[in-house]
């Protein structure tokens, strides 16, 4: 790892005066630790949120706010999260492993935006709000592209806040290797119906339309079956071909709908 | 240039400990080759392997993806530190009565993970083991024998 300078603000002003272009905010460095270690970043400072109060979980009614240094474990077991998004601490308990939960943030994930992370699918068919310290951002205008987002870069993540469904479920295949998401899927039905998939699209995390109209006429397994997803802008690498991916982006939302009850 | 310099001090298996070092070190090579504790393992550069598994206030974290200076002012334990003097830790023990390890390289890293999810779910099963032993890869023994070492050691942590 090439040299740095380790920062811990104890406010978000604190942390946000100190942002520059050298600068990296550190939440549980799940991700920027190890793209460090391989020298793949080389930030001259990191500036660690562990002391700015970010942290914590609150039913705001119709929405449940999640603070940005919260970690997968604690959305895991929270019973606010169990009683309102059941599907978000059931995303949550998919992450990695106990070690990476044990450490990693919401906020960190929501802002790496990698095109195989969990949390960013729960955003957009939850129709997440991402609260900073300077704006709110919807989810749809927040993911921008693969590890790609609208965060400018003297911006901090505070807080994102999900609406809640009457029904949502996530279903993950997991890479074997990484743990990441080959192909994840969060079906979220209110209204209409929501099917957000991550692992799959070449720009990072979509809705997709096809599928949604699909279950928003009739909500039910056999309602995939018919719709043609395809593999065009899907990632193809040594894990899985783009119409694999194709296909297990249907199996995985016949899953989340099950899952629905 | 110069180096940037840290102050990092905690409590370590009990008792406290400080040096001065450059802010980019790991907390695993602090405690290997600072501390000189050796115990706790590196197996890989990508925070998949488990082998440097230790526990900060109770709970199992990759001390490979965490700074030293992270760790201040918490309580780091290793696996140097679990045993009651002589007295191997029970997990320590039921890994040596049912050859949970092989080479042994895993077993440190195996064994704090272990301790944490037996200590959050006493009941766990043998699906929940293997499941919350995903953080730790072993190339030896095909996870059997640490499956029936965690569940003996289950049995003797809730009996006490
Ligand atoms: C072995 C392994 C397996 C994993 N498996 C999965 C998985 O299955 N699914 C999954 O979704 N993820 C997985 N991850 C990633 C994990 O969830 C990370 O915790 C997460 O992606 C990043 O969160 P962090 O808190 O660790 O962020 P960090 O690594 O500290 O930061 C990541 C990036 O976000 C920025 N950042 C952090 N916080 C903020 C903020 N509040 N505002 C603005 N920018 C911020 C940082 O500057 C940095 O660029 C895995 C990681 C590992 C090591
Ligand atoms: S050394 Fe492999 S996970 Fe830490
Ligand atoms: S005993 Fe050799 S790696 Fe596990």
């Amino acid at each position: 790892m090439y040299q740095t300078n380790y920062v811990r603000a104890s406010s978000i002003d604190g942390a946000v005066a100190k942002l520059d272009d050298e600068a990296k905010l550190l939440a549980g460095g799940m991700t920027l630790l190890p793209t460090m270690k391989q020298r793949l970043a080389s930030p001259e400072t990191l500036i660690d949120l562990a002391d700015c109060g970010l942290a914590g979980i609150e039913d705001l009614g119709d929405a449940l706010k999640i603070g940005a240094m919260t970690r997968h474990v604690d959305v895991e077991t929270s019973e606010i999260v169990a009683k309102s998004i059941p599907a978000l601490a059931v995303l949550a308990a998919k992450i990695g492993d106990r070690q990476v939960r044990n450490r990693g943030t919401i906020g960190g994930s929501i802002a790496n935006n990698d095109p195989s992370a969990c949390y960013p699918s729960a955003a957009l068919a939850l129709d997440a709000t991402i609260h900073t310290n300077s704006r709110d951002i919807a989810a749809d205008d927040f993911f921008v592209g693969m590890f790609e987002t609208a965060l400018e870069e003297n911006e901090i993540i505070i807080a994102i806040s999900f609406s809640k469904p009457t029904a949502a479920a996530y279903a993950k295949f997991p890479n074997p290797a990484s743990r990441y998401a080959m192909v994840g899927v969060f079906v979220a039905k209110g209204d209409s119906v929501s099917v957000a998939v991550t692992g799959a699209g070449e720009d990072g995390v979509f809705r997709h339309a096809g599928l949604e109209a699909a279950l928003t006429s009739s909500f039910s397994p056999e309602s995939v079956e018919p719709v043609t997803v395809s593999g065009d802008e899907m990632i193809s690498d040594m894990h899985a071909a783009s119409d694999y991916r194709a296909h297990l982006v249907k199996e995985m939302t016949r899953r989340a709908v099950a899952a629905c009850g | 240039m110069g180096e940037n310099m840290a102050n990092v001090s905690f409590t370590f298996n009990g008792g406290s400990v400080g040096a001065e070092v450059p802010d980019n070190t790991l907390l695993v090579e602090f405690i290997r080759e600072t501390l000189g504790k050796t115990g706790t393992h590196i197996g890989c550069d990508t925070s998949q392997c488990g082998a440097c598994v230790i526990h900060i206030n109770g709970e199992s974290v990759k001390s490979c993806t965490m700074l030293a200076v992270m760790a201040n002012g918490q309580d780091v334990t290793t696996i140097e530190g679990i045993a009651d003097g002589d007295k191997m830790h029970p997990m320590q023990a039921a890994f040596h009565e049912n050859h949970g390890l092989q080479c042994g390289f895993c077993t440190p890293g195996m064994v704090m993970s272990a301790i944490e999810l037996v200590t959050r779910n006493p009941a766990a099963s043998e699906q929940e083991i293997r499941e919350g032993l995903e953080g730790n890869i072993c190339r030896c023994t095909g996870y059997h024998n640490i499956v029936k070492s965690v569940q003996a050691a289950a049995q003797v942590m809730a009996e006490k």
